[in-house]
């Protein structure tokens, strides 16, 4: 086949009837100020991380909030913490705190106790066989 | 034993008496199994030192006198100490009147009991009604703590505590325990001496009193020495699941703080000691800014050990431990010295623990720059939204000749003390070990390093070879020894202690010479130990931008109070927190410096 040098992407539609959005709206609820997110990036441009890899942290929490989970916790292990993100946002979304809790919310740990949460595992699992 | 040295009243005080000494001891017997392997070290090295002199100095010192708390405030200070020490004096002056007046065998519950089993010794001396004298004045003094203690019950002000600590059921208990103890030995004493007029001068007027009254009768005499001796048991059983058991254990908390014993990240027999000899006084309440300008008193230090304490409160530990801002305030504030955020951080790694893994294998791919002979200078991460500190610091090595090597001018790799604080241990080691790897392959002879965050975790988590200074520290040598010319502006400046480089490492005096030197420097009514935090501090991820400004506003309000023309701080973070605010230039001690070189 001739190489043309440009691929077909896949679909990036979403179909809302089959998100999952459990995670997200735990999320919104540990992390009330990322409603206020407008997606402008300034997190992406300051940070750290990024100055080595191809960490987006802008690309991970909307992919967060669209309920595509995969690989975004390994994403998120790159983060150091540093809080630059935090301070140049400019709608005061508590970044650091997403982080940490997006982490907590794909690691089902509980957000009283900060166990791993065995109950919501299996029902996941539950409905994943169905 | 003879007779006449026994009563059955006095058997709930020895119960009491042996139950705690039984119990203390296999309490004291465990925790101190469970100190780590460099806890043991460090009192194996130095418990044959002569350090048990300072030690027992600082026990008599803060244990019995109270010498912190009166210096926060005089009758705050006057109450501990007449309780403290007063009832440590009754003991003791009792127990030598009773060697006095009994040779020989007797029980020990007779230098408690010793009004009542006096009239039954047949042996006179000569000093008996000095010591019956000082006996009452020592109760009195005892009875007028008491009496402020009921007091700051009501009203708190006087004693420079706007709020108290919210006591425990079982706290409550014991309170109220110990404060019958003391006016029922004063009443029993007194219908003792009612019946056959012994005592000194407190005493006997009373018994004069109780005389007219027409209650001189036996019964009521045994009745009230029963009451005294059960007051004394149940405050005896209730004391090691109370507050109160931290009479003793601030005594071995002293002792292994000065053989050299820290607190580490894990929860060890140490931390235990500590948990037990915070007496839940509640000083660390009013200076907390979370208290003073967002209202909340769920979280301050002795809340937070209360939660770490009580396993049942552990489920809601999340709120109390995360919802700090770290800011140390709490730490300088404390009469026992205890390590609040270390003992906070701790429960933040248990909770962590889950989620405590890293994925930073990007680092490998950075490669120190041989820098022999350079200083490396690390602006942190923060520098790099403050692009202003960096230059001034390069314009500062450059202006004398200093070589050095700007180690995340390009590539920024994170201390790891924001891992750290939020509790992610492994993750803060890795960043550690990648920098410690750099620094020391680079051969550089000092680390200059513009964040506050940086620094302290250069110098106490970081076990480099090299010294390690602040930005602030470098430029007061450099004056010191006159290696940098400056001239003098007519700006008028404020300065802003960040949290972590004056109450975390002890950072007052350097950034003030440099101001003194360069400018007029005003003084503010809060300030060193005292600083109030800005607020966008990383330690807390809990709070909304809104009460991050309360507290940075209330910062920024006692920063503007002496009309300056500049605000100066020397934290990249607090800088910008302050930019925010609007309000006067704020600038960085080392841009100030730089703007005021002269150039030869």
């Amino acid at each position: 086949m001739k190489q043309f040098g440009f691929t077909i992407s896949k679909g990036r539609q979403l179909n809302f009837d089959e998100m999952k959005t459990d995670k997200v709206e735990k999320l919104l609820e540990l992390v009330p100020s990322y409603k206020l997110c407008i997606g402008c990036g300034g997190c992406t441009a300051s940070c750290s991380a990024a100055g080595f890899t191809d960490f987006n942290i802008r690309k991970i929490h909307t992919s967060f909030l669209r309920a595509q989970y995969d690989g975004l916790d390994e994403q998120l292990k790159r983060c150091m913490l540093c809080g630059k993100c935090l301070l140049v946002c400019p709608r005061g979304v508590n970044t650091r705190s997403l982080i940490i809790n997006m982490r907590r919310v794909l690691n089902n740990v509980d957000a009283v106790t900060w166990r791993p949460q065995r109950e919501l595992k299996q029902k996941e699992q539950g409905g994943g066989e169905q | 034993m003879s007779e006449e040295f026994f009563h059955p009243f006095v058997l709930p005080f020895c119960i009491g008496v042996l139950f705690l000494l039984v119990f203390s001891v296999w309490k004291y017997w465990r925790w101190i199994r469970g100190f780590d392997k460099l806890q043991r070290a460090i009192i194996r090295k130095n418990i044959w030192t002569w350090r048990f002199l300072p030690a027992i100095w600082e026990a008599f010192r803060e244990g019995l006198l109270h010498w912190r708390i009166t210096k926060k405030n005089a009758l705050l200070g006057y109450m501990h100490r007449s309780l403290a020490f007063g009832w440590f004096l009754l003991i003791v002056v009792g127990a030598v009147q009773a060697d006095m007046a009994y040779t020989g065998h007797k029980p020990f519950w007779i230098a408690i009991f010793y009004n009542y089993f006096e009239p039954f010794s047949n042996i006179d001396f000569p000093q008996a009604d000095f010591f019956a004298n000082l006996m009452d004045a020592l109760l009195l003094y005892v009875l007028s703590g008491l009496f402020l203690a009921m007091f700051k019950k009501v009203w708190s002000r006087p004693m420079g505590m706007k709020r108290t600590t919210r006591h425990t059921l079982m706290d409550r208990a014991a309170k109220m325990a110990l404060w019958c103890i003391f006016p029922l030995r004063l009443l029993s004493e007194a219908v003792t001496s009612s019946l056959v007029g012994n005592g000194g001068f407190l005493v006997k007027w009373l018994g004069d009193v109780i005389t007219t009254i027409g209650l001189d009768n036996q019964a009521f005499d045994i009745t009230c020495w029963t009451l005294y001796s059960v007051a004394l048991g149940t405050f005896f059983c209730l004391m090691p699941f109370s507050r109160y058991m931290h009479i003793f254990t601030e005594v071995f908390l002293i002792y292994f703080r000065q053989l050299g014993v820290k607190d580490s990240d894990k929860k060890t027999g140490y931390t235990m000691f500590e948990l037990s000899a915070c007496s839940r006084c509640g000083i660390c309440i009013d200076g907390c800014p979370m208290n003073k300008e967002l209202g909340i008193v769920n979280m301050q230090g002795v809340y937070m050990l209360q939660s770490v304490r009580n396993l049942e409160l552990q489920k809601n530990a999340e709120p109390i431990a995360e919802n700090c801002l770290m800011c140390d305030r709490c730490v300088a504030d404390c009469p026992v010295n205890l390590d609040l955020s270390v003992i906070r951080r701790q429960v933040r790694i248990k909770n962590k623990k889950a989620i405590d893994k890293g994925g930073y294998g990007y680092l490998k791919d950075v490669q120190p720059f041989n820098s022999i002979g350079r200083v490396a200078y690390f602006g942190g991460c923060m520098s790099h939204l403050t692009p202003g500190i960096t230059k001034s610091m390069e314009t500062i090595f450059n202006a004398v000749g200093q070589k050095y090597w700007f180690m995340d001018r390009d590539e920024t790799i994170c201390c790891g003390r924001p891992l750290l604080q939020q509790g992610f241990e492994n993750q803060a080691f890795e960043l550690r070990r990648k920098n410690t790897e750099m620094i020391v392959n680079s051969k550089a002879t000092m680390l200059i390093t513009s964040c506050p965050i940086c620094y302290q975790s250069f110098k106490k988590e970081y076990k480099l070879s090299i010294p390690v200074m602040h930005h602030t520290e470098y430029i007061n040598m450099l004056i010191e020894s006159g290696k940098l010319n400056l001239r003098k502006d007519d700006r008028k400046v404020t300065y802003h202690d960040p949290c972590e480089l004056g109450r975390g490492c002890g950072i007052y005096d350097e950034p003030r010479n440099i101001l003194k030197t360069v400018t007029t420097l005003l003084k503010t009514s809060q300030e060193r130990e005292k600083s109030l935090c800005c607020g966008f501090n990383l330690g807390n991820p809990l709070l909304d931008i809104e009460q991050q400004t309360k507290i940075r506003n209330a910062s920024r309000d006692n920063l503007l109070a002496p009309n300056p023309d500049v605000i100066a701080t020397a934290c990249p973070m607090c800088k910008k927190a302050f930019m925010r605010a609007d309000s006067v230039p704020v600038r960085d001690v080392a841009e100030i410096v730089a703007e005021n070189i002269v150039k030869q």
